[in-house]
């Protein structure tokens, strides 16, 4: 007797799509009804009813708008951060390092083994009054009148910057790594200086890790509410502490929904137009 | 950013070159000329020191001791990207992220020339592959990638083209092809190529003049025809081709010729074609300079007999035997197919006979073995 015919690769889909349906379809389709609720009237604090009140997403946004820009301005600047300190390190790491390359990637990594949230609490202390790094710059004269970096837009973008390090330099080690050195070779044999090889050859070349780097920075910074908690205060406010807030405190899940869905399209939107611009289908 | 590459030409002059790694020397105390418009080639066994050697002439490594010389000018300390040299990498090191005008124009792009798409054109036909210019490296085959790579270093028309193990990816039906085009091009373009191998059959069929390279030192220079018929140590005798070297004596002299005691029979070998330094020698012979014939007819030449057919292998256009003698080797001979006499049968007794001039003489204190146990297919370093 033969079996039928059963398409593996659909069965090796299976177990991955019945998660992620569970997981992430069936909540999105949850947050999209929850979006357009509105407060029943006479009812208690929390409860809602669908009205499809798509007014929902304009009086979010409209309210929003500042903490929206600045998600995206802090995120934006976090990532360029976070690259401009990790093309160096994994450039370093991949060709330069010898054998202590397994070492500095266990060090890249070894922030992982304490929790996110610890680590940013330590920055906190780091960026205080009692840190080491106030009075050192109020020595060199470098701090105004402000007693403390914590609660400003330096601390949050800098502690973004610190968390999504790793993100940045892993997939960046691992595009340079992949580069055979034959290839920088032949650029200096081929009448390239060093200069015009890192950026004719090494950087064309490491572009899938830059691309893949700044999305794996650049999207959960966008949507990041626990640096700005922690080392922000109520002026440097991203949209996800006002989701988070909403959907906590002030218990009003429309707005949440609404906002976490506007913040989701709006970050498909740029990450799809990024994508296009880097052209990753051209490389290899 | 412009370069322009210094304008030396002329002769390659490496003087008593040396690069030690540690304890351990890659390149040992080397003196060579490769004079201008050649092809040369650096043949020797996987960590013989050729492709070191061939790194420290495009300037990829600095040697430990000694010059390197282009023409009249010192080159030794020139970084790579000043110097008129251009290499083939192994595996071809293709800029995959270019297409393959891309690759082409890379060098001249580099040098602020003016045409470049008229020269990569015109080198894309050369090669014959004008279609694949918009190609990305990746979709092409091997051939065609070495082609590319071959393309994208003649087109600077360098001083100096090194190749290293140029075809060892290819499969052999296209290296035979390969070679072929190579040293075609390299007629037509003129340039000097060095080119270096572990492959002593694509270094015969291409090159001007060998350098059979071992342990860090030249074992022998010549053309391949002088290499073949007249080694000067064991290990080139054995790395080109298949020898056969039997232990003898200098048993005197008969105007120019020497006479040889090889386990008790006499043989005779022109004076000029020994190396050895004493009375102790080993008489080289290929074996398709050898014959066999049945005990009893008559022979000319060298003599040797109470040989025992061993083996015989029948390949098509000759036979191949293994001859065991009475002192205990087994000496190889390969018969042509060509005199209509029935091949010799296993266990038959034989008489082997050469002309004294194919004797080569080597010193009686070489290792016999040497340059023998060399797997041809394994890529160099």
């Amino acid at each position: 007797m033969t079996l039928p015919k059963v398409p593996v690769p659909y069965l090796l889909l299976l177990p991955g799509f019945a998660f992620l349906f569970t997981f992430f379809i069936l909540p999105i389709i949850n947050l999209a009804q929850t979006s357009t609720q509105t407060a029943i009237v006479g009812g208690d604090t929390g409860q809602y009813e669908q009205s499809f009140a798509f007014s929902n997403y304009i009086n979010a946004f409209l309210e929003n708008k500042e903490q929206f820009g600045r998600s995206f301005i802090y995120a934006s600047l976090a990532t360029v951060f976070a690259l401009a300190i990790a093309y160096p390190l994994a450039y370093a790491i991949a060709f330069k390092s010898g054998k202590y390359k397994n070492i500095l990637l266990v060090l890249v990594v070894a922030p992982f083994f304490t929790s996110f949230l610890l680590r940013t609490v330590a920055w906190k202390q780091i960026l205080g009054e009692e840190g080491f790094l106030v009075p050192t710059l109020r020595s060199l004269n470098l701090m105004g009148e402000q007693t403390t970096i914590t609660s400003t837009s330096i601390a949050v973008v800098a502690g973004m910057t610190y968390n999504f390090l790793p993100f940045m330099t892993l997939p960046l080690y691992a595009s340079l790594e992949r580069i055979d050195p034959r290839t920088i070779e032949a650029s200096g044999d081929l009448y390239a200086n060093a200069i015009t090889t890192f950026r004719k050859v090494t950087v064309p070349l490491s572009m899938p890790g830059v691309v893949a780097g700044t999305l794996l920075t650049f999207i959960p910074a966008a949507g990041d509410y626990v640096n700005a908690a922690i080392l922000g205060s109520p002026n440097t406010k991203m949209i996800g502490n006002v989701i988070e807030s909403r959907y906590f405190k002030i218990v009003d899940y429309p707005t949440a929904a609404a906002l976490s869905f506007t913040l989701m399209v709006a970050i498909l939107i740029l990450v799809t137009l990024y994508i296009r611009k880097a052209g990753t289908d051209e490389l290899v | 950013m412009a370069i322009d590459p210094i304008a030396a030409r002329g002769d390659l002059r490496l003087t008593r070159i040396t690069k030690s790694y540690g304890d351990f020397k890659a390149v040992d105390d080397l003196t060579l000329t490769i004079p201008k418009g050649s092809f040369f080639a650096l043949l020797g066994p996987s960590g013989c020191g050729k492709t070191t050697t061939l790194r420290m002439v495009a300037g990829l490594e600095e040697p430990t001791v000694g010059s390197i010389h282009l023409g009249d000018t010192d080159i030794t300390t020139t970084r790579p990207y000043q110097r008129p040299i251009n290499t083939v990498f192994q595996n071809y090191a293709l800029f995959p992220h270019l297409t393959i005008f891309e690759n082409i124009a890379f060098g001249l792009r580099r040098r602020g020339v003016k045409d470049v798409k008229e020269q990569v054109d015109k080198v894309l036909n050369l090669i014959e592959l004008p279609h694949l210019a918009e190609r990305k490296p990746t979709q092409l085959s091997g051939g065609q990638q070495q082609r590319i790579a071959l393309a994208r270093a003649i087109v600077n028309r360098p001083a100096l083209l090194l190749l290293d193990e140029p075809l060892g990816a290819l499969d052999l039906k296209l290296r035979r092809q390969m070679q072929i085009e190579l040293k075609w091009i390299q007629r037509e373009v003129g340039l000097t190529f060095v080119h270096v191998t572990h492959d002593q059959e694509e270094a015969m069929t291409m090159a001007d003049t060998i350098a059979v390279m071992n342990e860090g030192k030249i074992e022998q220079m010549g053309s391949p025809a002088d290499l073949y018929d007249d080694p000067e140590t064991a290990f080139v005798a054995n790395f080109l081709g298949q020898s056969n070297l039997i232990k003898g004596k200098i048993d005197g002299n008969d105007g120019d010729n020497l006479v040889i005691d090889l386990f008790g029979q006499k043989i005779s070998m022109p004076k000029s074609r020994s190396h050895a330094i004493d009375s102790s020698l080993y008489a080289g012979i290929r074996p398709e300079k050898f014959r066999i014939s049945r005990t009893g007819s008559a022979v000319r030449g060298n003599i040797l007999t109470g040989g025992r057919i061993e083996d015989v292998s029948y390949i098509g256009v000759s036979t191949q035997y293994v001859v065991a003698m009475p002192w205990g080797q087994e000496l190889m001979v390969f018969e042509q197919n060509d005199d209509g006499v029935p091949p010799f049968n296993k266990g038959e007794e034989v008489i082997i006979s050469w002309e004294p001039n194919f004797t080569f003489g080597l010193r009686g204190d070489e290792d016999i073995e040497a340059g023998t146990e060399v797997n041809p297919d394994e890529i160099s370093e």
